[in-house]
């Protein structure tokens, strides 16, 4: 220990705040690490009673979960022979042939294509304005940062009707452009507001040393701010990216058929009878770990994405 | 901007030469990178909100496109606002707010207070506390009907674990009682976080000298918790109400799929209820003056609120 500080906790509070902190974390971690556990778990071990805690780890619930099987009889079983690969020797076992793929990998596809094209959208968009409104004298400024924000705090759902008519009318309605020009439009707000405060940061010098060099101005913004804005810029993305993500109103009630993103999907996964609880847990665990792995790379910016660049730290 | 070095530059430098160097002069440069941002959000925001007020006047139903649409005048909000099941919802969504905002206060503020005690491994703890904060409402709200099932679910275990109670003796979302905290139980579980993580950026904006100085003071520790420590929290602190308020009032997706409204239209949060109008029963006139009376009153308690904080800010 260094000097002695009046702002220093002592020894014993340390003991106290950690071991209080660290059974809250357990405690909040523990639905998560239900989802995870239940994923490799049969359905029977899924449903025992009391909770199973320890149990013999199976892949069903991943095959399950991209895979449609029916039912056949023990006749017709020994007609089609006997399972060629892993998989089927999997289901097999209680009495279930494959019998096609799943929708969850086209699911999955159009999170990620939605996901991410809504995201260089939001992305390029965004860097333009925020470094406008950063740098130039906009008419109207501060009434037109406001009005970006605003448009946060519309319900999904009360502009949900006239863009499911306009979308009807202009053929958007259930493709994966519709989906993400709208995500862009529901993203744009962080990104812009997010994007200024980091290019606020960067020290206006550099530009005007790189104009008086003979730089154009867009030279100035695409060779001196964009690389110093990179971290903030890949930030952002990742929140962007994380929102789409995430997303369900718009995606239950504009898309169908086409470009249903995987949240609406995920909680209508049913097994042969009734609800299958490790099938689902398998979608939620391969949707749900990419973005806790992004959450902790992201980590020291968290604070700023959730809070639209006003608290900074 | 105007007497920067740059500007005096090019006040000086030749018009002709000034163009050849500049490219695109500063203001056209500033509408090209805003326009489209501006004109993006008109047409996905905007028009679709006035469109959205032209139809409330209206009777227009999307699943009868060729019944001749009337124009209804106030009608529309007339009876909304006369209608006693929507107050009920108003109810509903008014005791989620309330609650989720004070336990996520207290429990948020609590956990940063203690993480700001600077154990080893705060970083490590702060991380794994957030998690459930970046995920999907969805597909997290999809599993928690798994965890509160009455025999087999993990939380009714875990509570007949602690006090006894038969865990198939209880539903918490099948119950009326009990579904309306069914549903404060996960909002609370998922955004804690984010109140804990506001509250730690306003523990950590404090010097230690303010400490320093009331120590020499005399202060009690207790003193100094209420008197420094609490008001120089508080603009954080109703920064994260706000951003959770306009969040819960607009709560959909998590209790969506926790209990759907139910059981009857108990936890029938306005959106849900919205939600029914416009894309079940197709009433798409009543749901857009619907939709116009919410984002209002959204608008109108966010503004109020924001002067308070200003207020409270300048302080």
């Amino acid at each position: 220990m260094s000097s002695y500080s009046v702002t220093e906790p002592s020894r014993r509070q340390k003991w106290v705040a950690g071991i209080l902190v660290v059974l809250y974390a357990l405690i909040t971690i523990l639905p998560l690490v239900w989802i995870i556990g239940t994923s490799f778990k049969t359905p029977s071990d899924a449903i025992a009673y009391p909770p199973k805690t320890f149990f013999t780890p199976t892949v069903e619930g991943y095959v399950n979960v991209f895979t449609t099987r029916t039912r056949l009889t023990e006749e017709q079983l020994r007609a089609i022979g006997e399972p060629q690969t892993w998989y089927d020797r999997l289901v097999r076992k209680d009495g279930l042939v494959i019998s096609g793929p799943s929708r969850f990998a086209e699911r999955f596809t159009n999170s990620m294509i939605i996901g991410f094209g809504s995201t260089v959208l939001c992305i390029v968009l965004g860097t333009a304005a925020a470094y406008a409104f950063s740098r130039f004298k906009v008419p109207l400024k501060d009434d037109l940062l406001f009005f970006i924000l605003s448009t946060r705090m519309m319900p999904p759902i009360a502009v949900a009707i006239p863009i499911f008519l306009m979308f009807r009318s202009l053929g958007l309605s259930d493709t994966h452009a519709g989906m993400i020009l709208l995500y862009t439009a529901v993203n744009l707000s962080l990104s812009v507001w997010l994007l200024k405060g980091f290019i606020d940061e960067i020290p206006i010098e550099y530009e005007e040393a790189a104009l008086i060099d003979g730089y154009t101005r867009f030279q100035a913004f695409y060779k001196v701010v964009l690389p110093q804005a990179a971290t903030g810029i890949a930030s952002t993305a990742v929140f962007c990216l994380i929102f789409a993500w995430n997303e369900y109103a718009f995606a239950v009630l504009l898309t169908s058929g086409n470009a249903q993103t995987a949240p609406p999907f995920i909680p209508t996964i049913i097994g042969v009878s009734g609800q299958d609880w490790p099938a689902v847990a398998a979608g939620a665990t391969l949707f749900l770990v990419p973005v806790m792995v992004f959450t902790i790379l992201l980590r020291k910016h968290l604070l700023r994405g959730i809070t639209f660049g006003a608290v900074r730290k | 901007m105007l007497h920067s070095p740059v500007d005096r530059v090019a006040e000086a430098t030749p018009r002709a030469i000034a163009k050849r160097f500049r490219g695109l002069s500063d203001r056209s440069l500033a509408w090209l990178f805003v326009a489209p941002t501006i004109v993006l959000l008109l047409a996905v925001n905007i028009f679709p909100l006035i469109w959205t007020i032209r139809l409330s006047f209206t009777n227009f139903r999307v699943n009868r496109p060729n019944a001749e649409v009337e124009f209804v005048g106030l009608k529309n909000y007339i009876s909304i606002l006369s209608d006693k099941d929507i107050w009920l919802t108003m109810q509903a969504t008014a005791h989620f707010l309330i609650w989720t905002l004070v336990l996520q206060v207290l429990i948020g503020f609590a956990l940063a207070y203690l993480i700001n005690k600077k154990f080893r491994g705060n970083d490590l703890w702060t991380t794994i506390i957030v998690l459930p904060m970046m995920l999907s409402p969805a597909v997290v709200g999809n599993f928690w009907t798994f965890l509160y099932q009455p025999q087999i679910g993990l939380f009714n275990y875990a509570v007949g674990f602690l006090t006894g109670a038969d865990p198939s003796s209880f539903s918490m979302i099948g119950d009326v009682t009990l579904a309306p905290w069914a549903i404060i139980i996960v909002d609370t579980w998922m955004w804690t976080p984010f109140v804990m993580l506001i509250c730690l950026a306003g523990l950590r904006s404090i010097p230690d000298s303010i400490y320093e100085a009331a120590e020499c003071d005399r202060a009690s520790k207790w003193r100094q918790f209420w008197t420094i420590t609490i008001p120089l929290v508080l603009p954080f602190l109703m920064l994260a109400v706000l951003f959770r308020g306009i969040e819960n009032f607009k709560m959909f997706d998590l209790v969506v799929q926790l209990t759907g409204g139910g059981p009857g239209s108990i936890t029938e949060l306005t959106s849900i209820n919205l939600k029914r109008e416009a894309f079940e029963k197709w009433r798409t006139g009543y749901a857009s003056a619907y939709a116009v009376i919410l984002f209002v009153t959204v608008f109108g308690l966010a503004s109020i609120y924001v002067k308070a904080l200003n207020k409270v800010k300048q302080r």
